[in-house]
């Protein structure tokens, strides 16, 4: 997919960076950087090291060797500008099931430090945008799960975050759902902010300006889905997948 | 107050308030568990049964009898077997207690200054034994001043037992049952409260955003002190209007000593809450760490000072035997700060550091 | 033959919310059956009635031949269940696990040695035998489960969910083992709510809020869907998505990867909708008739 972002500048910049958890080299000297306002994919076998690496760039884990930035901050040293200028939905994220969704967005708007005026206009601001304003006081636990989704994602970027990293949003979400979930992810995309996503459904990987392909540790491929298509003979990211994880394990 | 921690807090009420199942729970358990263990451990001093064996059926012994049976402590049954059956009533648990009268009790009350009763206790439970004889020489005293002649020297010892003078043991454990109850509670709430947010992942979402450890800390620890403090106010109301026990001190004191302790409690909590990563081994580990060593070396039990040195010292870290003594201090003695302050700046203290290294502990990474 | 698993007119709600909405289904001997649908779609809710762990509201279901609300220990025993999300003994290694299934349904030790070597055989699992299952890659231990719950070789096995979160090679190597043993004369009844495993499968039923949408051959399905659909290509898809939105195709048309679905409901055909377009002034960069899938019946469906 062809959008135009680029204006040359970096939102993410990594360079031989390493996690070794004890004897296991989960993430293996990977370098690649992500354009300002790029959606890029970031794809792999189970444990083949996404969610490390998406932990090691939101400050959650310390990288064992390498270089990364983001947002311009350094990973090592600047964890505290880099949570000010990320949104972060985790794998297992689920909104508190036991708070309302307006006391779920005052929490989180809380947690950002943002005023109590601001907490209140960005709380109308999303029951109108997730079209919520009927199931505001009702508890999350009570939504469809494809809603919980975007209201996680509604959160996660109340404070208004340059960088969005987004760790298998819609596992399990249907079909019409998943389409709003990547709705939202292109308007964030148009206003400028980069997105960050890892995903299991290969369709999705179509909607990425570009994506990586990880594979115990390391990146083994990285590029617009069109060209890696075309690369590897395929009709579909699936079969790219496939073809290029099942060639990795042969060597 | 800062305004992430204030939204922590609120948030942390909410979940209290809609978890009415949890809530049911925090506050009837300390409840129930002072009615369990203060029933098992008084009733056992209560009602001892007691067989007297009057073989002098005179006015002397009946005056005796009478003091005995005045007592509530003593469930006395009258009953005349012969020496050798004795034993039997200790093996078959028909009674723990068996005193016998001589057939020439009076005379020799009249003759001489010994005048000997037979008293044969089950001192299987030590802390009941000692309680009976505590309880007879009071009497076998009052008895001598009374009525024994030659014993009317030019004077005579009159003990004063202060604190607990009728000797009752729901004096002495109830206030320790509180303090036991309180630090288990306390550090439950908060271990829980935080690991099972490492379990559900949202811990994770909170670290990815600027808080600090403090705020994370302080924020779910303030909404848990209230509820502690509600658990010490019932569990002290039932200690007083259930089993009797007096306030003698300052109320105020109390409360602000209930305070202190709780929030050791709470930083014991966070504490383990820091190293252990799913709630069922934070339950345990609290059960072990606060159960064990504040029920036997915290001085409830077991005097601290009969205990071997290296206990004594060990009792001094454990911060039921620094309350223990606030406790039973204000409650029974009635004193207050001039005397309490070290424990309660001990107290302070413990809460001070274990707070300290609960947030050093606490990492904002995931590993 | 009788059909090992029949479904008849079932219900069951929690409260307000109708979880199951008179679903009937048979599943036929060695064949696959997908139940396909998002969280919430009812899956979990009829297999866990099927196994007998949940009493319906109305309606009934046999198991091979047997009423399962009247046979629960029948079915239990004879019926492999896979449950949602299920996770091994992780401090147990592969064969401890193995053989803790296998004494869990009486199989003797000699029977155990027999099954394991055979369930070895397809799930490549003989390397890591003494591996702890903790230790094992995602998709392998989705196959070691799969190789617990047949120890005690049941005709008839039910899976919930077993790919969830697995990623697409491994997603795909479980297929051919299920395949594999489908063709020894085992029925599966297997639910996903990734739509690309519905292909997979030799019949499914696509499930939204506890009704059945569309049931049969995935084949016959899409075959049978009403109207053509156009495939919309453009290098901005976002963009010309935006657009059309605006438009009176607004409710026809979906995201599909780097292009767009127009269902042509109202049988436009190609030349009406390419002149629509024109007058609209939407650029794209081609047009073409494509084959319906099983997403493009879901989304008609679901609405």
């Amino acid at each position: 997919m062809n959008r135009n972002y680029s204006d040359g500048e970096f939102a993410v910049e990594v360079s031989k960076l390493t996690r070794d958890f004890g004897h296991f080299r989960a993430v293996d000297a990977v370098s690649f950087s992500v354009e300002k306002g790029e959606i890029f994919g970031f794809l792999g076998a189970n444990g083949a090291g996404k969610t490390t690496t998406v932990r090691m760039l939101c400050g959650l884990l310390m990288p064992s060797s390498g270089t990364a930035a983001v947002g311009g901050f350094d990973v090592y040293t600047q964890v505290e500008q880099i949570k000010n200028s990320i949104g972060y939905m985790s794998q297992s994220f689920s909104l508190y099931e036991d708070l309302t969704v307006r006391e779920n967005i005052q929490f989180y708007g809380g947690v950002y430090g943002l005023k109590r005026k601001e907490i209140r206009r960005k709380t109308e601001e999303l029951l109108d945008y997730l079209n919520l304003w009927d199931h505001a006081d009702q508890l999350t636990r009570d939504l469809p799960l494809g809603w919980k989704q975007r209201m996680a994602l509604s959160t996660a970027i109340l404070h208004d975050p340059n960088i969005i990293f987004l760790d298998e949003p819609t596992s399990g979400v249907d079909p019409a759902s998943r389409r709003d979930f990547w709705l939202l992810i292109y308007e964030l995309a148009e206003r400028g902010k980069t997105v960050f996503v890892t995903t299991h459904y290969m369709d999705e990987a179509e909607y990425c300006d570009r994506v990586s392909i990880m594979k115990q540790g390391k990146i083994v491929e990285i590029d617009k889905p069109e060209v890696l298509k075309e690369k590897y003979g395929s009709e579909s990211m699936q079969q790219v997948f496939i073809n290029v994880v099942s060639e990795v394990i042969g060597e | 107050m800062n305004k992430v921690l204030l939204s922590i807090v609120k948030k942390e009420f909410i979940h209290i308030w809609r978890d009415p199942q949890t809530l049911f729970i925090v506050i009837m358990f300390p409840i129930l568990m002072l009615f369990l263990y203060g029933y098992a451990i008084t009733m056992e001093m209560k009602q001892i049964d007691t067989i007297i064996i009057d073989h002098s059926k005179s006015p002397q012994s009946r005056v005796y009898i009478e003091k005995i049976i005045a007592i509530d402590f003593f469930k006395v049954r009258f009953e005349d077997l012969p020496e050798s059956k004795i034993e039997d009533v200790f093996f078959q648990r028909e009674a723990r207690c068996v005193i016998v009268f001589p057939s020439d009790f009076a005379d020799q009350l009249v003759k001489n200054t010994n005048t000997p009763i037979q008293l044969l206790i089950d001192a299987s439970d030590p802390n009941a034994a000692n309680f009976i004889i505590n309880y007879l020489s009071k009497i076998n005293l009052a008895f001598n001043r009374e009525n024994n002649i030659s014993y009317a020297g030019p004077f005579s010892i009159e003990p004063r037992i202060l604190y607990n003078p009728d000797f009752k043991s729901a004096y002495f454990f109830v206030p320790g049952l509180v303090a036991v109850i309180m630090l288990l509670i306390s550090a439950l709430l908060t271990s829980i409260a935080i690991v099972r947010e490492k379990e559900n992942g949202s811990l994770e979402q909170i670290l990815v955003s600027p808080v600090r450890p403090i705020q994370i800390i302080i924020g779910k620890v303030i909404p848990y002190v209230f509820l502690g403090l509600f658990d010490s106010v019932l569990v002290l109301v039932v200690a007083c209007f259930w089993f009797g026990v007096p306030i003698n001190g300052s109320i105020l004191w109390l409360g602000v000593s209930l305070l202190i302790y709780v929030l050791t409690g709470m930083c014991f909590g966070l504490l383990i809450s820091t190293i252990t990563n799913t709630q069922q081994v934070a339950m345990m580990a609290t059960l072990v760490i606060t159960i064990l060593p504040s029920f036997l070396l915290s001085g409830f039990i077991f005097p601290v000072r009969s205990m071997p040195v290296i206990f004594q010292w060990f009792s001094k870290i454990i911060p039921a035997t620094h309350f223990l003594v606030v406790i039973r201090g204000i409650m029974l003695k009635g004193i207050g700060l001039n005397e309490l302050w070290p424990q309660l700046l001990i107290l302070t203290g413990f809460s001070l550091f274990l707070m300290i290294v609960s947030m050093k502990k606490f990492s904002t990474k995931l590993e | 033959m009788e059909n090992p698993i029949v479904i008849e007119n079932l219900k069951k709600s929690y409260g307000k919310v109708q979880a199951v909405d008179n679903v009937s289904l048979e599943v036929a001997p060695g064949e696959v059956f997908g139940l396909i649908g998002p969280d919430g779609a009812g899956k979990t809710t009829i297999i866990r009635i099927l196994v007998s762990l949940l009493s319906p509201d109305s309606g009934k279901v046999f198991f091979l031949g047997k009423d399962v609300s009247k046979n629960p220990v029948f079915v239990r025993s004879h019926i492999g269940y896979m449950p949602q999300r299920f996770s091994l003994y992780r401090d147990l290694s592969v064969e401890q696990n193995l053989r803790f299934f296998g004494d869990l349904f009486h199989i003797s030790r000699a029977k155990q040695g027999k099954q394991m070597e055979w369930l070895y055989n397809f799930s490549k699992l003989r390397p890591f035998k003494n591996r702890l299952a903790g230790a094992l890659s995602g998709g392998m231990k989705q196959k070691l489960a799969l190789s617990c719950m047949l120890m005690h070789e049941p005709e008839v096995i039910v899976l919930d969910e077993p790919t969830f979160g697995v990623d697409p090679v491994s997603r795909h190597e479980f297929w051919d083992i299920l395949k594999t043993l489908a063709e020894h004369g085992i029925t599966i009844l297997v639910s996903t709510a990734y739509m690309d495993e519905a292909n997979l499968c030799s019949r499914v039923a696509l499930l939204h809020e506890g009704h059945i949408l569309a049931m049969d051959k995935p084949k016959t399905l899409v075959q049978q869907f009403q109207h053509p659909i156009f495939r919309l290509e453009s290098n901005q898809p976002y963009s010309l998505y935006t657009k059309l939105k605006t438009t009176e195709f607004a409710d026809s048309i979906h995201l599909f990867g780097d292009g767009i679905h127009f269902s042509d409901k109202d049988q436009l055909g190609q030349r009406t909708i390419v002149r629509k377009l024109k007058e609209w002034n939407i650029e794209y960069d081609s047009i073409q008739p494509v084959q319906a899938n099983l997403e493009d019946l879901f989304l008609e469906r679901m609405r």
